[in-house]
């Protein structure tokens, strides 16, 4: 099914588009804002979208789209949850805290949960290293970890209503 | 020497610092009014007489940058900051963009005049959210009050200022990549030259400044360049002013704390950061971000080529002041002066693999020396630690990272070499114990 976007993205997507002087730039940000409203995930057919609105090729798009990492090109669960594993973040205990996500969670780092709700990720170096461990969930960071925190947030992500 | 300061840390930890109203209470909105009563070329070089180095890392002084810029013609000019904070190791920019995102802006207007250009673009990292919130959100605020706009503070010369954002690779930290992520291509360094002054963004004259030398202007035009300059005790250096100093891992108080330029590490991790977790012994220090060499408290400083280095001579590296040119004399680099801390509970053979995993996995892939070489050293350093290696591949790692120093495009080869063979050169024993045990080691953690 061809991708489209609801009338208040359109909207958007010119804002996105009046701040540059040509509409290649507008690629990233138009990018986000497309897998934003897709369940946080790029398809092929949003790609040919943002190709054919952008006036770029379908390859230039989806060059973009696999250098960064932040565009997912499969569906992930409901939640991502990235644990930072960079040196600082190792030096206070991020491994046990990756370790104890996996064994919570019954999967290892990439995977999501059966029931779709947690995606866990490994990060490299959220730039929070003052504050070291930390995880960034969805769009929060949350920092000064300790395996019992973690523990909280988790649950509130698995056993939301 | 430590000296506190709190120029721009001062409403970090008041609720409502971020607003314009709180930033109005102290000194907001002044250094840019005195900025745009000069001349640009003035403004240059106030800025030329604060010594400000580049604080993303390579340390570049910011007016001495800002003159390469061409004279203004039909092509426009535009102002990029870099705020793709990701070096390991650092943590301040995403403070100021959270904490006090008007002394950005009002930097970014003055960076704008100075270089003649009407459009700025803040190139947030996609992982930062809650900055990104809270610049739109301060942007809003002096739009609304007409601070940026057709006529900031009454001056003929319109300012817009734009959050863009990213989408997670490091290496869009390095400005050419930038540049291209921007232009919405792949993040891939260019080759330079051109530099950017001459063909930057969407090929017109650009300068590319990190968030904090933008965000620390307005308080060097409040003071006075030479005023800013000679906060610093590496004022004959030429190496001016305050700024942010970051210190992670094995202490009791990490965080960030802002000081004169011209504290020494001894001083940031001992005073500031409250000495070492556990009453441990140092082990290591890195320096300014993980492209640094790691450094042994036990090096003494010699540089006997540069009178200014006779006060440091024969001292510890601990006690020599942190400077762009006091580090690179001793052939180290200052980085962005975010310490990362090893107490003597952890193993620097591991924490060698952990950063060569980072800069394998953030590779862009365009030059091979960089692309084939992380991944080796990576795997290399995997062997020793399952007990696989041998001395040789170790000594390899000396002929690979070699291999990629100048020899890639952008700087990122280098920052992956530096750290590689500062690992290997300083910490030698410690791969031969692994080597000699069959992949046992003392300590074999990383948290303490």
């Amino acid at each position: 099914m061809a991708f489209a976007l609801n009338a208040e993205r359109e909207r958007e997507l010119n804002a996105i588009l009046a701040r540059y002087p040509n509409k290649m730039a507008a690629c990233i940000p138009v990018l986000h804002l497309c897998q934003e409203g897709n369940d946080n995930w790029v398809s092929n057919e949003m790609i040919e979208y943002v190709a054919d609105k952008l006036g770029l090729s379908a390859a230039h798009v989806k060059g973009v789209v696999t250098f960064y990492t932040l565009f997912n090109q499969q569906r992930p669960g409901k939640h991502q949850v990235w644990v930072c594993r960079t040196l600082s973040c190792a030096l206070r205990g991020a491994d046990g805290i990756l370790g104890y996500c996996e064994k919570k969670l019954g999967i290892h780092a990439g995977e999501t949960t059966k029931d779709g709700k947690v995606t866990l990720r490994t990060a490299e170096c959220l730039a929070a290293c003052g504050t070291a461990p930390v995880i960034q969930v969805d769009t929060a960071y949350h920092e000064n970890l300790t395996v019992e925190a973690v523990d909280r947030i988790l649950d509130r992500l698995l056993y939301e209503s | 020497m430590l000296k506190q300061t709190s120029y721009l840390t001062h409403s970090y930890d008041k609720g409502d610092g971020h607003k314009l109203a709180a930033y109005q209470l102290g000194s907001g909105y002044r250094g840019v009014r005195k900025a745009l009563s000069m001349s640009p070329e003035a403004v240059i070089d106030e800025c030329k007489k604060a010594h400000i180095r580049g604080r993303g890392g390579a340390g570049f002084d910011c007016g001495v940058k800002w003159s390469f810029m061409p004279k203004p013609s039909d092509k426009p000019h535009y102002l990029v900051i870099n705020a793709d904070e990701g070096e390991p190791g650092t943590f301040k920019d995403r403070s100021i963009m959270e904490k006090n995102p008007h002394a950005l802006i009002e930097g970014c207007i003055i960076g704008c005049y100075a270089i003649g250009a009407h459009t700025c673009y803040i190139y947030v990292r996609e992982e930062l959210h809650l900055s990104r919130e809270r610049l739109n959100f301060a942007i809003g605020e002096a739009r609304a009050k007409g601070h940026i706009g057709r006529t900031p503070f009454g001056k003929p010369f319109p300012v817009e200022i734009h959050v863009h954002r990213g989408a997670g690779a490091y290496i869009c930290g390095e400005e050419t990549a930038l540049l291209n992520s921007l232009e919405g291509k792949r993040g891939e360094p260019r080759l330079k030259p051109p530099f950017p002054a001459q063909y930057g963004l969407f090929g017109a004259p650009t300068t590319v400044n990190n968030v904090e030398t933008i965000a620390i202007l307005p308080t060097v035009f409040d003071m006075g360049g030479d005023e800013f300059s000679k906060l610093s005790t590496l004022h004959h250096f030429n190496d001016g002013g305050a700024r942010l100093f970051g210190v992670s891992g094995h202490v009791k108080k990490p965080g960030l704390y802002e000081a004169c330029v011209g504290l020494t590490l001894r001083e940031l991790i001992y005073d500031l950061g409250g000495g070492i977790l556990g009453d441990r012994q140092l082990l290591a220090v890195i320096p300014g971000g993980s492209s640094c060499p790691v450094h042994r408290p036990d090096e003494e400083v010699q540089v006997l080529n540069d009178p200014r280095f006779l006060p440091y001579n024969g001292k510890s590296i601990l006690d020599l002041p942190l400077g762009v040119d006091t580090f690179r004399g001793i052939g180290s680099m200052l980085g962005t002066c975010g310490a990362i801390v090893l107490s003597d509970a952890a193993d620097p053979v591991m924490a060698m693999q952990n950063l060569m995993r980072f800069y394998r996995h953030e590779s862009c892939g365009q030059c091979t020396p960089c692309r084939e070489g992380c991944g080796w050293i990576e795997r290399i350093v995997d062997k020793v630690i399952q007990g696989r290696g041998s001395l040789q591949e170790v000594d390899q790692i000396h002929r690979i990272a070699s291999n990629i120093m100048g020899n890639t495009i952008c700087a990122f080869g280098d920052g992956a070499a530096q750290p590689a063979l500062a690992f290997i050169r300083r910490f030698r024993s410690h791969f031969e114990d692994y080597i000699r045990n069959g992949g046992q080691s003392q300590t074999r953690t990383l948290a303490q």
